[in-house]
């Protein structure tokens, strides 16, 4: 008996080859989203995947069988607002990476925030830019060694949940790999809300920040994933020092706010 | 009534008659960024779209812009975005995307004084390259330069029209004196809109990239229509798959350079006056060309035989057209431009040393005044 993998009837035949190390997070990011998909049994061909540049720019373009839309670096959101403009019926759902999203294209990710568009935007978080081969990144922790920080790095990290809640995101959660079910539920629920979701995932990268910063390989940074983070309900009775270097779980924000699209429709509505 | 068509006389600004031109081609969504000497077409066309259905954003910057832009017209949309000089510098990475990808989309500059911030409310043509040649690599592009509210509204018609059929960037070249200038401009009771080539196959025989015999332009279904379209900036096979093979990196810029460069006859649009028998032509282009007319008209009564050529089409340079006309006799050409000699070079290798070629440039902030250039078609006869 041929052993088919469930999702693979969501894959572009002829695309086999992929763009991630071994033990990279993007599989199972890949998956969580397409599982949403299946579990609520939507049609691939209501949606348009839009991604950046970057390892995670890979996870739809060109493998997803449907409309996919691998843009240049950091735009990803900007395109996906076109789309969506034009195509108000089409679910889109932007996938990419930190470099991506929150450092060239951070721009594009608070003003969609603020505009409250109807996509989904899942950021697959390795803290590093794992394609170029391992440079800081602006969600690198504090001190960290990288190719570009061989003193360490003197920069904060972006907290991106509390970056697109603060512009006005109506859903964003974060999760990391290791939570696969938890992520998928997320992806679930963003697809069903109208304004615009994100949604973090903490995602390892072995080679460049595994290894390089000695953290250790896939299993291991999955590992300390678990041990270090915490739900949004538990997390809620800690102090600040209590949660210092913890990664909090869960759903961040979740509330109905006017989308822009259906805005402009009923705008028009009143001039007509 | 048709709400898209301003059908009759009006005085209209250039920028608005620009705005004109986008409704009268069909344009659904426009995307643009505050800037002078172009903000005006953002302002009309904010109004002008929502009016008939249409969707004006106003971008967080011009790189937002244009990308919203190209995300729309592969949701099957006609797009356009207007800018100036530093507004392009911003885009030009959308603009190889948009190239690479085959997105047709319009690109207004509405040219103001340079480099940096330059003087925004002063005129210059100093883009000339920058939007032939501003992105990474190899690709072509289309670029109209209208002189005149009537050509603001005429050319970007037509840009829309070019951008769907070669699936190109096309840009209008304005500069800040036909942006705010304003003119009699005459719309029609009736335009050509040129609608975008759809595919006549269904998907499962649907090749994204090929083309036939016949085109090197594949046809182009938008995004939702059941195609699974692979729209990537990175080199791509006919069927859209990412590439790093020189058979396919060769095969692809080779086509999106040839499907224009090609068809540069089809492209030219040139106007000419006193032709025939001239023996020192002004080439020129844009506002500056008004001014070369009224000098080669001064000259023309004064019995010297000048001839007045403006290009209409910057991009692809005309050529095979240029090199008819120095086969025709005129012995010098002279080449106003408000930059510092930008044009004039291609004109240099366009006529092969045919003809003298006198440029005489002025970088931005002050019109050539007729009779400066009247004064030297004097000096070179």
């Amino acid at each position: 008996m041929k052993l088919v993998h469930p999702l693979m009837k969501y894959v572009r035949p002829g695309a086999i080859s992929t763009a991630t190390c071994t033990g990279c997070g993007d599989g199972i990011i890949a998956q969580a989203v397409l599982r949403a998909i299946d579990e609520l049994e939507l049609n691939i061909d209501d949606f348009v995947f839009v991604s950046g540049i970057g390892c995670a720019g890979w996870i739809p373009s060109p493998f997803f069988n449907a409309d996919t839309l691998h843009t240049t670096h950091g735009r990803p959101i900007a395109f996906a607002t076109g789309v969506k403009l034009a195509r108000p019926d089409r679910e889109v759902v932007v996938i990419s990476g930190d470099g991506d999203l929150a450092a060239i294209g951070g721009n594009h990710l608070i003003h969609a925030a603020r505009r409250n568009i109807g996509m989904t935007v899942i950021c697959a978080n390795n803290g590093i830019y794992g394609m170029t081969g391992g440079q800081v990144a602006p969600t690198t922790p504090l001190g960290l060694k990288t190719t570009t920080t061989p003193y360490g790095n003197v920069e904060r990290a972006f907290d991106l949940c509390a970056l697109t809640d603060a512009a006005g995101a109506s859903y964003v959660a974060r999760w990391t790999t290791y939570h696969a079910r938890g992520l998928t539920r997320s992806v679930k629920k963003a697809l069903t809300k109208r304004g615009f979701s994100f949604i973090e995932v903490i995602s390892q990268c072995p080679l460049q920040y595994g290894r390089r910063t000695g953290v250790g390989n896939a299993v291991a940074m999955m590992k300390g994933y678990k041990e270090n983070s915490l739900s949004v309900k538990k997390a809620a009775s800690l102090s600040e020092e209590e949660l210092k270097n913890k990664i909090i779980v869960g759903e961040l924000v979740d509330k109905d706010m006017p989308e822009l699209t259906e805005q402009i429709e009923k705008l028009r509505r009143i001039h007509e | 009534m048709n709400k898209r068509l301003l059908s009759g006389i009006h005085l209209l600004q250039g920028d608005e008659a620009c705005a004109e031109g986008a409704m009268a081609a069909g344009c659904d969504l426009f995307a643009g960024y505050p800037i002078t000497p172009a903000t005006e077409v953002s302002e009309r066309l904010s109004w002008r779209l929502f009016d008939v259905g249409g969707i004006f954003v106003q971008g967080a910057d011009e790189l937002d812009s244009l990308t919203i832009v190209i995300g729309a017209a592969c949701g099957g949309w006609k797009a356009m975005t207007a800018t100036s000089g530093n507004g392009i510098c911003l885009m030009q990475e959308c603009i190889g995307y948009a190239a690479i990808t085959e997105t047709p989309c319009v690109i207004v500059d509405v040219q103001r004084a340079g480099p940096g911030t330059g003087v925004a409310t002063k005129t210059m043509q100093g883009d000339v390259y920058q939007v032939r040649y501003g992105s990474n690599a190899d690709y072509s592009i289309i670029a109209l330069v209208p002189d005149s509210p009537q050509e603001m509204f005429d050319l970007t018609l037509e840009a829309f029209n070019l951008s769907e059929i070669y699936r190109v960037p096309t840009f209008i070249l304005a500069d800040e004196i036909v942006g705010h200038m304003r003119e009699k401009v005459v719309i029609p009771e009736k335009v050509s809109v040129v609608e975008r080539r759809k595919p006549k196959v269904p998907p499962k025989d649907f090749i994204p990239f090929k083309v036939n015999s016949d085109t090197d332009v594949p046809p182009m279904p938008a995004f939702g229509e059941g195609y699974r379209m692979p729209v990537s900036g990175l080199t791509h096979t006919e069927t859209g798959s990412p590439s790093t093979s020189y058979e396919v990196q060769k095969a692809l810029v080779e086509r999106l350079c040839n499907k224009v460069e090609k068809k540069v006859d089809d492209l030219t649009r040139i106007e000419t006056a006193f032709m025939e028998d001239a023996e020192v032509l002004v080439l020129s282009y844009g506002s500056t060309a008004r001014a070369a007319r009224r000098a080669v008209i001064r000259a023309r009564k004064d019995g010297i035989k000048a001839g007045y050529l403006r290009l209409i089409t910057l991009w692809p340079f005309p050529d095979p057209y240029l090199k008819r006309v120095v086969s025709e006799g005129p012995r010098a050409i002279i080449v106003p431009e408000m930059n510092v000699g930008k044009m004039v070079r291609e004109v240099e290798r366009a006529v092969g040393g045919k003809a003298e070629v006198i440029s005489f440039p002025k970088p931005g902030v002050e019109l050539h005044r007729p009779d400066e250039i009247y004064n030297l078609i004097r000096r070179v006869r």
